[in-house]
Parts: structure tokens; C-alpha cells; sequence
């Protein structure tokens, strides 16, 4: 499996078939679990953490980011009936044009780096640029403080069968984000270097197939992994952190294997399903291909590459949907090896790319800790 | 695999994908998890139920009872009357003396019947879905969404038979002269074929109820039904309901007890057919009886559904992820206690290593424990017997020399798969789903039914082997095929002696498609036109 870049048709491809039926199916059985009280409650804290609070419309204003980037920074400002230590979200995901306002504006709250930066480049959505441009988005978005790059892939390219092609322009801008990171300055102030993630957009809804979905995960997570390997061959992978110590409770010490690994190169890199502007977006079915694949080449090769589905996840119940199927599909590899206790449910490896999600995920938890449903207008608008 | 090997890049180019594999794979206790959700709604279970016969509820004089339990706590759920052949013999006269003019309604009249019983199986089912699964220890997830709306289901597709019975039978004739004692014709031709004894298991309590009632029904027969013993209580619900609809006295009798009472009803003179679904031991014994002719020197009419083994064979070029959910539902649905459960898989050889550690994954997953729990995926043993029977099994795997999986134990001594430990609650019929590897075509578990969540996983590595190792069983219940290749699907599909064939899915259910097996796993067939077969004279 995964036999490099030889796979330039897909008679070669090593990714396995995907059954619609069937995965639809599995899909499906994620919506009928039950979950009440205190695990919805920790399940919509934990989804909150992991949204990347998204605004991607031409008419995007310095303005309107800025109130973006207060909402991530502090979700329940503003609003009554929410429990006490609610978390900031993920990220922030803007054009290129708006970085360095998302970066001013994180900047004056204190919450530079802890609410990452994520921007759309490559030419998004469509990715129809000359490469040389796409790759100039991209260092430029890193420049003025992008945390995340979101790449969109050469889907032309990839349903004429020109699959290298493909993966040669994940490379590109892998190596971009490598080299880019290295150079831009640190959020800290102190010196210079910061991780920049990758989230490779497949742009699921014109793949079309989930044998595309499948086979393009495959692809992505593998150009990704070669271009670090040939810049960095003996500093990248490091582990997750273990910074909320959840695995003391099992007794295993946490694995700080990071303390090699310059904190520059430590970010995971994902696989993202939508560029938000295709129907359909997200949707379970993809995202437990995607799933799927990145639990294969854990189990294979021991590195972690992180899902986002994007586009279409509007409600709470929606986002404990994904959250069971995310348990339910990586699970069981919670506590293996490196992988803390939470397994893929983290930040750092699991993201939603929504922008209504994190409204209906503030009411549904004021909803539990209140008795009371909030009116839309009583919570605060981005 | 040390921590600069994870770390370092370079480690990657020498990782060979089996080592990586294999490795241990320990389910964390830690992590975001489930809050209990039990389905928290009060039924009614009456501390004791009577005999069903003749339209009433009566318990007869000096009747000896039992009680049935909860499997998943072994708390008492309710006590019922243990019929004797004397019971027997007044349900069996009810239902003679009800025949004539059940069978004379107009076809139509029928059907209202019968439509009326599957919406009020409707309006109850959250009800029944309950009390199934208190009876049996099935999860309320499977009750809910599977048993009880397949129960409304099969009422509602022979309840539209009933008066089109002239399409299914089609070319027959109107006797000039019909016998003295003919039943009149529900269809040109066509008669009910009379008084028919039934005798169902526990593994679907009232969905294999609905299997044998609604069909006889249709066709204008009239019933004795007796449940199984563990699993009595639905099959009195629907007793109520069919009061409840006011379905004419003596057209459905149901009587509990145990094998004497199934026993009094196989041999009674004046029962014309048998229909039984049950273990494949039970049903030599029934098929030796009627082998007899009745004293009037007629012969009973027989369908036996029995027992099986039923294999599953998944080629290299199977969707792998989407072949092992396959695998899951086939053998732990009902914590396997399913007839048709895909007990024997055959692995190709080239993905034997991914297939069992994506199994062992996905296992780990499975939630097991209280079965009123609606985020239970595998509920309780249905009875100490029955968890005494897997046990057995179990035992004699490892002996004959085969490995006991499940999921964090590997590369340990085999645990104990039943019983209270490993988290299992303290009292009730627990066994975690496992499965075995390293299992020989001649070993017993390869052969015999467990009738249990327990798996055994086999090679193959041609396809002319997989179908000589999948029909080398003297049972030809169901089987499952996973490819991607359609053409191989097919010219499989074809070879393999059994009663279905799931390409791609297993347990798929519809009352429109014919159930029922090859060689000892009986004959016969429930459901869809054929399934109408066995409850008519033509």
C-alpha cells in the first residue's frame, strides 16, 4: 500500500474500494446514538473547541473580521445563561486579504496563537491559478500570520487522471508552508518560526465517487508526508501534546516526544472534504471515508493527519453526529502509542469549517445549563 | 517501537505495514464517552398471563406455572401458565371450530383484520419494544428499529395478499364437487389449508410471531401458536392486540410452555400443518412425527426453519471497511443469536492480517452491557442454557487449538469471554462479542452452531476454494459475499447452496423476500409469495 509516487494511474492505486451503500449505511448508524446530559455537554464544549470560525464571502470586510475573531476568542461574550469556562475556538478561517487584520485583531486581545489563523489560499476555491500564483497566495498568507494554510487541489487534474500532477502541487505548497514557516516570525515575538498546518481541501462534492474521496485522501496525506520527509527528514512528526495530561489517568506517563522537535515543525496537517462553495459539502459519508483513511495510515506508517469536514454542518446535533462517528471510527486507537486518551478528538486533529455551527452549538448549551432556550438574538452575532 | 522511531522521519521508510498492524490495539477507557440513556418508559407486564384460547385470556384449573426473566438482570418479569396436552387440545378444538367461517369472510374482511393488527402494532410498538427486549436481553436499539417495525411490516404485506391470493395462484380451477368437509375457497381453486400449529423461538420473539401468523392468516387458516419458553410475553401483547381488534375467538390460540407443550401440539390429531422455526435437532425430532399419518390417515403438512452456519466469503477486492461492518452485523447482531448469523468467515488469504485487525478494531467499538440502554450494540444472553451452550463452545475452540480474540487481549492468554468480567454487570447472561483465528475447517466451531457472538475466522485463497470450504457444512441457511467484481459476485452467488445470498449487505430483511434454508437447515419458505405456499391448498 502507499507505494509512493508511483501511482500515477489508477490501475496502480493501492486505495482501497469504498461501497456506497454500505458506508452510507454506517454513516447513518452515528445519528441514532443517543447522547444526553453530562456527554452533551461535554461533546458540545469539545465541538466548540474544534470549529474554525469561518467567513469566506467577497464582501468580507477588515470589520467584520474583526468582530469574527472577538466571537472565536470568547464565544459566550455578550450573552447570558452560558456555564462559566466555555473555550475559545480552533481558528479563524479567512481569504488571504484578511490575515493580517485576523492577526492585529488576535494580536490586541492577547489570543495570538491560540486561536490560530487559518486562510484559504491556493487560489480558492476553484484553484484554477497557475501554480506559481497559488504558491505566492500561500507564502503570503503565511507572511502576514497565517497559522493553517486551506489548500484546494487541482480537481481538473485529478478527474483527467493526471493524479502526479496532483500530488506534485501538494508537495509545492507543503514545501511552501515548511519553508515559509521556518522564515515567518514567531506569534511569541521571540525569534523566528512558526508551525504552519496544511488542510489539504479535496473538494469532495466534485470528486463525486467515494472511491475518489478515498483514493484522493490516500494521495493527499501521502504528498504531504513525502515533501516533509525530503526537507525535514529528522525533525518533523512529533507527537500530540499532551497538554490536558489526560493520560496520567491511565497510568502511562504523557509522551512529550516533541521535546526534539523544534515547536516551529509541530502542527498537524489535515484532509479537508469542502471549499463550502459546492453542494453538496460535508457529508457523513465522506467524512468517514476520509476517516477511514487516515486511521490506515496510522495504523501503517504511526503518523496522524487530522480531518475537517467543512460546509453544511450547521446545527449542534449535527456536530455530536461527526463527533460520534469520529470516536466510533478512531476510538478504539485512543492510548495507543503516542496517541493521547482522546484519540482523534482534539483540536489538533479534528476540525469543523462552519460558520452558524458555533450559534446553535452556544444556544443548545445554554439550553442544558439553563432550562431555557436562547432567541437567535440573544446570541451574539459574528 | 521506540519514541525516536516515531518521531524521526526517516523511521517511516523501514516501517514494514504488518509489524504496524499488529500491533496491540487497547480501547481506552478514557476520553469523551456516552452518559447512560436507557429507554426509561413504564410498560404494563402483568404478574401473570393466562392461556389465549377461544378469544379469552383464561388460566385453567390447577394450572402449573413458570415464571420468565429478565436475562440482563435475572430479575422475574412475570409468571405464565405451562399448557398441558389437554390445554392443547381445547386451543386446537377452538381454532377447528373457528375455521369455517374465517375462512368464508370475504377476502377483503380478512384483510381489514389483518391491516388493523399491523396498525395497532403501530400504535404499540414502543411498548412491545420494550417488553422484547426485557424477555430476551436484545438491545432496545434492535427492538425498536428492526424487530417490531418488521412485525407491523409482515402484517401489513399479507394483509394485502389476502384478497389477491387469485394472482399468486394463478390457472388453478373451481372444484364442481368439493369434499364433505372442504374449507371453502379463498381463491379460485385455492383453500386454506386449515388448522395450523406453530412453534417459534426466542431468538425474535414476536417477529417470528408475525412471520407465521400473518401469512396462515391471510390464507384464511386458523392458528395455535405456542412461544418459546423464555420468551413468552410479546406473543401475549398480541393476544391483547388481536382482542383488542376483535379478531373472531378461536382464529389465533397461543399457548406457553415448553417442549411438552410444543410437543402435545406437532402430535395433536387435528392440527393439518406445522410450522416451526427452531434448532435443527428439534426439528429431526418434529419431522420423525409427521412423518406418521394422522389417524384419519392424512399426512401434516411440515416447514422446518432450523439451524445454520452460514459463511460470509470476502475477496481481496472487497471494500474492505464496508465488508467488515458486513461481518459485524452478520455475527453480532442479537448477540449472534440469530439463525442466519454469518458464523464462518472466510478471509482471503492476501488480506487475512488486515481483515481480523480491522475486525478486532471495529469490535472494540461494539458497546456492550444493559440492553434497555439505547446505545447498547450487543445486549444480553437470552438464557443461562443458552450462555452454558456458548461457553461450551468457546471451551472446545481454544482446546481444538484455535484463538480466542478480542479486542485489547491480544498477544495475552485468552480471556474469558462470558460471564460478569471485564466490566460486564454483575448479574445476567453476558458474553463479549470475540471471535477465533487459526480456525481449521474441522474443527467443531467451524461446524457446529454456537448460536452466540462468536465468530470464527477462516482462509482461503482461490475462489474455487472458497466455495467448496463455504458449502462443506451440513446447514444451507444464508451466506454473504463481499466483492467489489460483479461478475464474481454473480458465478459465486450461484454456487454456494443456500437459502440466500447477501452480496455486499447481510441481514437484510423484507417481508416481500422468501426466508428459508438448504439441507438440514430446513425447508420450506416464510415470506413473499412462496412464503404464502405453505398455508394454501391448490
Amino acid at each position: 500500500m502507499h507505494s509512493g509516487t508511483k501511482a500515477a494511474g489508477r490501475d496502480f492505486s493501492p486505495s482501497p474500494k469504498v461501497d456506497a451503500v454500505m458506508a452510507a449505511e454506517r454513516a447513518a448508524s452515528f445519528t441514532k446514538r443517543s447522547i444526553k446530559s453530562k456527554s452533551k455537554l461535554a461533546g458540545l464544549k469539545l465541538a466548540l473547541s474544534m470549529l474554525d470560525l469561518t467567513t469566506l464571502e467577497g464582501k468580507d470586510s477588515p470589520e467584520k473580521v474583526r468582530a469574527l475573531c472577538a466571537k472565536a476568542v470568547n464565544p459566550g461574550a455578550g450573552q447570558t445563561d452560558l456555564p462559566e469556562g466555555l473555550p475559545s475556538v480552533a481558528a479563524v478561517c479567512v481569504y488571504p486579504n484578511l490575515v493580517k487584520h485576523c492577526r492585529d485583531s488576535l494580536e490586541s486581545m492577547g489570543a495570538l496563537g491560540r486561536v490560530k489563523i487559518a486562510s484559504v489560499a491556493t487560489g480558492f476555491p476553484s484553484g484554477q491559478y497557475p501554480l506559481d500564483v497559488r504558491l505566492d497566495d500561500t507564502r503570503r498568507a503565511i507572511h502576514d500570520g497565517a497559522d493553517e494554510i486551506d489548500m484546494v487541489i487541482n480537481r481538473g487534474a485529478f478527474l483527467a487522471g493526471r493524479y502526479e500532477e496532483v500530488a506534485e502541487e501538494i508537495r509545492a505548497v507543503k514545501r511552501t508552508c515548511l519553508q515559509e514557516g521556518v522564515k515567518a516570525a514567531s506569534h511569541d515575538g521571540e525569534g523566528k518560526g512558526r508551525p504552519i498546518s496544511l488542510k489539504v481541501i479535496l473538494e469532495t462534492g466534485e470528486l463525486e465517487t467515494l472511491d475518489n474521496v478515498r483514493f484522493a485522501s490516500d494521495l493527499a496525506i501521502r504528498a504531504m508526508h513525502e515533501a516533509v520527509r525530503e526537507l525535514e527528514p529528522d525533525t518533523i512528526y512529533s507527537s500530540l501534546r499532551n497538554s490536558n495530561g489526560t493520560a496520567e489517568q491511565n497510568g502511562s506517563s504523557p509522551r512529550h516526544l516533541d521535546t526534539a522537535t523544534p515547536r516551529h515543525l509541530s502542527s498537524f496537517d489535515f484532509i479537508k472534504t469542502s471549499t463550502g462553495k459546492v453542494t453538496p459539502a460535508a457529508t457523513m459519508p465522506v467524512t468517514l471515508v476520509m476517516l477511514e483513511a487516515v486511521r490506515d495510515w496510522y495504523l501503517e506508517t504511526g503518523h496522524l493527519v487530522g480531518v475537517k469536514p467543512a460546509g453544511g454542518i450547521r446545527t449542534a446535533k449535527q456536530s455530536l453526529h461527526y463527533l460520534v462517528m469520529v470516536k466510533e471510527t478512531l476510538g478504539a486507537l485512543a492510548g495507543v502509542n503516542e496517541l493521547h486518551p482522546g484519540g482523534w478528538l482534539t483540536p489538533e486533529l479534528w476540525r469543523f469549517g462552519a460558520s452558524a455551527l458555533a450559534n446553535d452549538i452556544l444556544r443548545q448549551i445554554s439550553w442544558l445549563h439553563s432550562g431555557k432556550y436562547r432567541a437567535n438574538y440573544d446570541v451574539t452575532e459574528a | 517501537m521506540s519514541k525516536n522511531g516515531d518521531v524521526n522521519g526517516a523511521a517511516i521508510q523501514q516501517a514494514p505495514s504488518t509489524s504496524r498492524i499488529s500491533r496491540d490495539v487497547v480501547p481506552s477507557p478514557a476520553g469523551w464517552d456516552y452518559s447512560p440513556a436507557p429507554e426509561t418508559t413504564k410498560v404494563a407486564i402483568k404478574p401473570s398471563y393466562g392461556l389465549f384460547i377461544d378469544g379469552k385470556f383464561a388460566e385453567p384449573k390447577g394450572a402449573k406455572r413458570f415464571v420468565t426473566i429478565n436475562p440482563a438482570n435475572e430479575t422475574t418479569l412475570s409468571e405464565v401458565v405451562q399448557a398441558t396436552p389437554a390445554d392443547v387440545n381445547r386451543a386446537v378444538a377452538a381454532a377447528r371450530a373457528a375455521l369455517p367461517k374465517w375462512a368464508g369472510l370475504p377476502a377483503s374482511e380478512r384483510a381489514k383484520f389483518i391491516f388493523r393488527i399491523a396498525r395497532r402494532i403501530q400504535e404499540r410498538a414502543r411498548e412491545l419494544s420494550i417488553i422484547e427486549t426485557l424477555d430476551s436481553g436484545k438491545p432496545i436499539k434492535e427492538s425498536r428499529d428492526v424487530d417490531i417495525p418488521l412485525v407491523a411490516a409482515h402484517f401489513f404485506y399479507n394483509a394485502g395478499w389476502a384478497d389477491k391470493l387469485g394472482f399468486v395462484f394463478q390457472g388453478q380451477t373451481s372444484k364442481a364437487k368439493p369434499g364433505k368437509n372442504s374449507l371453502p375457497e379463498i381463491a379460485p381453486g385455492v383453500r386454506p389449508v386449515g388448522v395450523c400449529g406453530q412453534v417459534i423461538p426466542w431468538n425474535f420473539p414476536l417477529l417470528m410471531a408475525a412471520w407465521k401468523i400473518a401469512p396462515a392468516l391471510a390464507c384464511g387458516n386458523t392458528v395455535v401458536l405456542k412461544p418459546a419458553e423464555t420468551t413468552p410475553l410479546t406473543a401475549l401483547v398480541l393476544a391483547e392486540i388481536f382482542e383488542e381488534c376483535g379478531l373472531p375467538p378461536g382464529v389465533v390460540n397461543i399457548v406457553t410452555g415448553d417442549g411438552v407443550t410444543g410437543r402435545a401440539i406437532v402430535e395433536h390429531p387435528d392440527v393439518d400443518k406445522i410450522a416451526f422455526t427452531g434448532s435443527t435437532e428439534v426439528g429431526k425430532i418434529i419431522a420423525k412425527s409427521v412423518a406418521n399419518p394422522r389417524p384419519d390417515g392424512k399426512f401434516k403438512r411440515l416447514t422446518l426453519e432450523l439451524g445454520g452456519k452460514s459463511p460470509h466469503i470476502i475477496f481481496e477486492d472487497a471494500a474492505i471497511d464496508q465488508a467488515v461492518e458486513g461481518i459485524i452485523n452478520g455475527i453480532y447482531f442479537n448477540q449472534g443469536e440469530v439463525c442466519c448469523a454469518g458464523s464462518r468467515l472466510f478471509v482471503q488469504e492476501s488480506i487475512l492480517d488486515t481483515v481480523i485487525k480491522k475486525l478486532e478494531l471495529r469490535l472494540a467499538s461494539l458497546r456492550v452491557g444493559d440492553p434497555m440502554d439505547k446505545n447498547t450494540d450487543v445486549g444480553a444472553v437470552n438464557s443461562k442454557e443458552q450462555l452454558t451452550r456458548i461457553e461450551h463452545y468457546l471451551k472446545l475452540g481454544q482446546t481444538e487449538g484455535a484463538e480466542l480474540r478480542m479486542p485489547g487481549f491480544s498477544g495475552k492468554p485468552s480471556p474469558e469471554a462470558t460471564g460478569s468480567k471485564h466490566g460486564m454487570p454483575s448479574k445476567g447472561f453476558w458474553c463479549r462479542p470475540c471471535f477465533f483465528t487459526g480456525v481449521q475447517p474441522s474443527h467443531t466451531i467451524a461446524r457446529e452452531e454456537v448460536f452466540g457472538p462468536v465468530l470464527s475466522v477462516l482462509s482461503f485463497r482461490t475462489p474455487e476454494e472458497a466455495v467448496s470450504r463455504a458449502n462443506n457444512t451440513p446447514y444451507g441457511l444464508a451466506a454473504g459475499i463481499w466483492t467489489e467484481k460483479g461478475s464474481k459476485m454473480l458465478s459465486i452467488a450461484k454456487q454456494i447452496k443456500s437459502g440466500v445470498v447477501w452480496c455486499n449487505t447481510y441481514n437484510k430483511f423484507d417481508p416481500a423476500s422468501p426466508f428459508g434454508g438448504f439441507k438440514e437447515s430446513g425447508f420450506g419458505r416464510e415470506g413473499g409469495v412462496q412464503g404464502l405456499k405453505a398455508y394454501v391448498e391448490v
